[in-house]
């Protein structure tokens, strides 16, 4: 039995539709963009605003490297089109922490050393930062839980479990005997000492 | 991703009137699983139309002690809302037990619903199948079929429904609301999913342009005695092989009234009513639960790959029974369970 697989040859070409008008606030600064209704947020960011620090990985929501946030919340911009964003206030790596003042979470990320290539990194912080916008996570094994839509392929996944928890637990958001003492994810693992310059 | 227009609606009337308008136009709640299959090719709509205005997103207590959950409500806001985490816990933990964070803060409700199967060989373009190309054939159906169903197949198709949310509210007897060009309507939970048969392109019996508006939760939520078991490849982020969801009422050691649905074995979440009849009046024992288990999984057939799920099935009942009666965590599948008092 033959089976089709593609468009029949033949198939007259269909026009394209037609681009739009989006506008769109990000890092508190708004943007106005004609594009494509396919566009997806991610790609709006990366190719329309050089707003780079957002990667793309799977592009299929399965690896959480394009996270952002939007109205606080985390979301995947892969798997959005940026037309569905309009009103809303989207968050990037960007507008997380400047270069003079970073945010707690940027911090821990350089003290905790979690990350290695960095890819994912910023889709990390972003869901981080998420995480602790809805303040649901309270023990170790809640963060781990609520941190799996982001993959690390170098996995540097227990440096981010202790950057995350030294932040919640800075911000008094752990429960009592769950206390975070820094380093107690490597238990198994001796200290490394940081390179004296 | 093919050329398509978008359109944001602001009301129900005029998203289901831009619906008729447009050949293949398909609603987008959160995209989560349309905007993955549009990029597949497997999903081709020309016209989308945006749902995120149409100020169906609140939760709603009910004059009949029952819970109204709009259908543009997302995952998270209703895994988390109070009354959600209060009176029908069952239903927090499903939805907490699928898909990421990220995820949850998009899908929607009523979009749960409506997500495609897993399947491998629904998502390739390369190979047959009867739910994406009707008539093609099945690839599964001695295939790899690990992720596919046991109970209520055919010999078109064997997909499961991937949700473990319906899981929760095909046990709870949700009633689905509606809206279409004839008017809105109410759909019975269980009648709203459909067995594969010589249809397998249907997933639901939802009739064209029709919408989704809300899910009305009755007044019983069997907040006392319930656990959501999902069994899956690993602890976190991913489909169901199988996952139950009991909920008891218990008088003493009796039981008064029970509900049992099962995911990632069927083309919609299976409920068995004659298994839950045999439990009603029984003590709540390991016995008991066994009895009923072997009944839900009588007329199960497995296709190799899958075949294991049979017994996985039948024992992920007993532990969730036993759970529910207990309202102990006896396997570590969830780091929210029990979180609720």
């Amino acid at each position: 039995m033959s089976h089709v697989t593609q468009a029949p040859l033949g198939r007259p070409p269909v026009a394209l539709a037609p681009t739009q008008t989006v506008r769109l606030n990000i890092n508190g600064q708004a943007h106005t963009l004609q594009i494509a209704p396919w566009t997806t947020l991610l790609d709006a960011l990366r190719e329309y605003l050089d707003l780079t620090g957002t990667k793309k990985g799977c592009d299929h929501g399965q690896c959480g490297a394009c996270t952002v946030l939007v109205d606080g919340k985390r979301i995947n911009s892969c798997l959005s089109l940026a037309v569905m964003h309009e009103d809303s206030h989207i968050q990037t790596i960007e507008g997380l922490g400047t270069e003079d003042k970073l945010s707690p979470l940027q911090q821990a990320f350089i003290d905790h050393d979690a990350f290695q290539c960095g890819y994912c990194t910023p889709g990390q912080i972003c869901s981080a930062q998420g995480l602790l916008n809805e303040g649901k996570a309270k023990t170790e094994a809640q963060v781990r839980e609520l941190m799996s839509g982001n993959v690390c392929r170098c996995g540097a996944y227990s440096n981010i479990l202790s950057a995350v928890m030294e932040v919640l637990n800075n911000e008094g958001l752990l429960i009592e005997d769950n206390a975070w003492s820094a380093g107690a994810a490597n238990q198994d693992m001796p200290p490394v000492e940081p390179p004296k310059k | 991703m093919n050329s398509f227009t978008f359109t944001q609606a602001t009301a129900v009337a005029d998203a289901v009137q831009a619906n008729a308008a447009h050949d293949d136009a398909a609603y987008i709640g959160g995209g989560t699983n349309l905007i993955d299959l549009m990029k597949e090719n497997v999903a081709r709509p020309t016209h989308l139309i945006g749902l995120k205005k149409l100020g169906l997103d609140a939760i709603e207590n009910l004059p009949d002690g029952g819970l109204r959950l709009g259908a543009l409500a997302t995952n998270a806001d209703t895994a988390w809302h109070p009354e959600v985490e209060k009176r029908y816990p069952l239903l927090n933990q499903a939805i907490l037990a699928g898909a990421s964070p990220q995820l949850r803060n998009m899908a929607t409700d009523g979009g749960n619903l409506m997500q495609r199967t897993r399947c491998y060989y629904f998502y390739d373009l390369a190979t047959p199948c009867n739910k994406r190309e009707p008539g093609s054939g099945c690839s599964a159906i001695g295939g790899y079929n690990r992720v596919c169903g046991i109970l209520g197949t055919s010999d078109q198709c064997i997909a499961t429904h991937p949700s473990d949310m319906c899981v929760a509210l095909a046990a709870l007897d949700t009633t689905v609301r509606v809206s279409g060009p004839n008017g809105e309507r109410t759909i019975k939970f269980e009648d709203f999913h459909r067995l594969p048969g010589d249809q397998p392109e249907r997933d639901n019996t939802l009739e064209p342009g029709e919408l989704i508006t809300g899910l009305d939760l009755p007044a019983k939520g069997f907040e006392k005695n319930f656990s959501y078991l999902k069994l899956r490849d690993r602890t976190s982020y991913a489909f169901a092989l199988v996952s139950v969801a009991a909920a008891l009422e218990l008088d003493g050691d009796t039981i008064k009234d029970a509900r049992l649905a099962l995911g990632g074995v069927a083309h919609k979440p299976w409920r068995d009513k004659e298994a839950e009849a045999m439990l009603v009046g029984q003590p709540a024992t390991a016995d008991t639960f066994r009895r009923v288990a072997a009944k839900v999984l009588a007329p199960a057939k497995g296709y190799g790959a899958n075949t294991f799920k049979i017994e996985l099935a039948k024992r992920a009942i007993v532990r969730a029974l036993k759970q529910a009666t207990e309202m102990n965590q006896l396997v570590d599948t969830d780091a929210f369970q029990n979180s609720n008092p």
